[in-house]
């Protein structure tokens, strides 16, 4: 066991260059819960003083999220809450006060889990996600990121830091729900965010995020192209759920079956897409 | 390995040299002697070992003490003894068992100290990573009201 607490970036980045090995730490609510298992020889690489990874600025075109944001600052962010409610939304839905006091946004997206709270906004979003190294940084669009199941495309000797959100266009929607056992501190059975603007026949945008119907959180390709394709309106439900089920592929597991979440994910669809299949409904940001 | 920490305890400086994962719930408890932080699941489920770490509610189970080095921490032998959260959880039935209660005590308190007249809804969330298998929580959440200053209901 091993613990090294770089004072700054550079040395950080340093550090992991010589030994890439390091498990970065940012909150520990995922590492903690595993640390007594597999590996008790690990070394890890503590991010706690990497104060530049921390806080909300805005950009040119959006919001730039720093890696150790935690969900207790982006729930309540000012330019969160006004520019991308959705995400602010699912931050405040990643377990409760004392999780959301410590969890970074960076560790719901690493720990890879297909469940995570935050992903779903994220790919809605369209975001992108900075991967930095002793030698450089790149951007890689969050849709990308998740190569299969708890793998992402973060190479040896780098880390995230920094995650970049476009802000949408005014009068878009934008949705978020989470369907588990229980309200607080419960992991997702199906959790659906998404971004909509305009409306059926002139959609400029329709993003569909998921979590937990797959083997990593994916973007329903498929849907949203039945959805923007449709030149007389939007599709009906029954085009909707075959175009969904091309998209994802719900398995029965412990906390749900398939069948159920193939059923709440068309629903949850449904909802997102509610002020324009309701009467006189046209617009309505949540 | 060890690292070297220094923060304080309830005002009192602490300073040792530690396991870097130890958790802070253990230190509190062994080295420290402050036993009211209890341990539940060990997991972050439960919120019995729930502390303040700068002011903020965190499941002592979770962190482990080489992320301490430098702060405050705040147990529930550290709050002030007239808090009006004690009186109110034993008069309003907000007590059984007692294994959990250290831990709601202390995530009202921290819901308190930011939200000093609470809704019953901002209270069940602030508690919402409380567990009490005894009490079925009214009890507990009219104590809380009652300490805020609201009544019992
Ligand atoms: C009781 C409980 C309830 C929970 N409820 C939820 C929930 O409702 N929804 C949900 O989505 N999650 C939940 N979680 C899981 C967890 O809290 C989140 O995934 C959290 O966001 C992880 O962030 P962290 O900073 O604590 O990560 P850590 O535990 O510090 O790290 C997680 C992983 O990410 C890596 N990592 C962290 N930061 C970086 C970085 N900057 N660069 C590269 N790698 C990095 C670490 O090496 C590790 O592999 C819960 C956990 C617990 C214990
Ligand atoms: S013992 Fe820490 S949350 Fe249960
Ligand atoms: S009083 Fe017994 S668990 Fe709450």
């Amino acid at each position: 066991m091993s613990w090294h607490a770089p004072r700054n970036l550079d040395e950080a980045l340093a550090l992991l260059a010589e030994r890439p090995g390091l498990v970065p730490f940012a909150g520990g609510t995922d590492l903690m819960v595993g640390r007594q298992t597999p590996a008790c020889g690990r070394q890890y690489l503590s991010l706690a003083r990497l104060t530049v990874l921390r806080g909300v600025r805005e950009t040119a075109s959006g919001v730039a999220i720093g890696a150790l944001t935690t969900m207790t600052e982006i729930g309540c962010h000012p330019y969160v809450c006004r520019d991308l409610p959705a995400l602010a939304a699912s931050a405040r839905a990643t377990g409760a006060i004392a999780i959301q006091n410590r969890a970074t946004l960076a560790g719901n997206i690493m720990n890879g889990s297909p469940a995570a709270d935050n992903p779903p906004a994220l790919l809605a979003y369209g975001a992108e996600v900075v991967l930095m190294s002793a030698a450089g940084s790149r951007r890689v669009p969050y849709e990308d990121f998740h190569g299969g199941y708890k793998q992402t495309v973060c190479r040896p000797g780098e880390i995230l830091t920094e995650i970049l959100v476009p802000v949408p266009p005014p009068g878009a929607r934008h949705y978020f729900r989470k369907v588990g056992a229980r309200r607080a501190q419960a992991i997702s059975k199906v959790s659906l965010a998404a971004l909509l603007v305009g409306r059926p026949g002139s959609w400029e945008c329709v993003r569909f995020g998921f979590a937990s119907v797959a083997p990593i959180p994916i973007l329903a390709r498929t849907l949203a192209v039945a959805i923007t394709g449709s030149d007389r309106g939007l599709p009906d439900d029954a085009e909707l759920a075959i175009a969904l089920s091309r998209d994802i592929m719900p398995r029965d597991d412990i906390r749900s079956t398939a069948d159920y979440r193939r059923r709440v994910a068309m629903n949850l669809v449904r909802e997102a897409l509610a002020p324009w299949t309701r009467q006189g409904g046209s617009n309505a940001s949540a | 390995m060890t690292v070297s920490c220094r923060f304080t305890v309830n005002g009192s400086p602490v300073y040792g040299h530690f396991a870097p994962m130890r958790r802070l719930l253990d230190v509190v408890r062994a080295e420290c002697g402050l036993t009211a932080t209890k341990e539940g699941c060990g997991e972050g489920e439960c919120g019995s070992c729930a502390v303040l770490l700068d002011g903020a509610l965190v499941n002592s189970c979770l962190v482990p003490i080489a992320e301490v080095d430098g702060r405050e921490v705040t147990t529930l032998e550290g709050l002030r003894t007239d808090d009006p959260l004690f009186a109110a959880f034993a008069a309003s039935g907000g007590t059984q068992c007692g294994i959990c209660t250290p831990g709601m005590i202390m995530a009202a308190r921290a819901l308190l100290n930011d939200c000093p007249h609470p809704d019953l809804s901002e209270i069940r969330r602030a508690l919402s990573g409380n567990l009490c298998r005894c009490t079925g929580y009214t009890g507990i959440y009219a104590a809380i009201r009652a300490a805020a200053g609201q009544g019992g209901e």
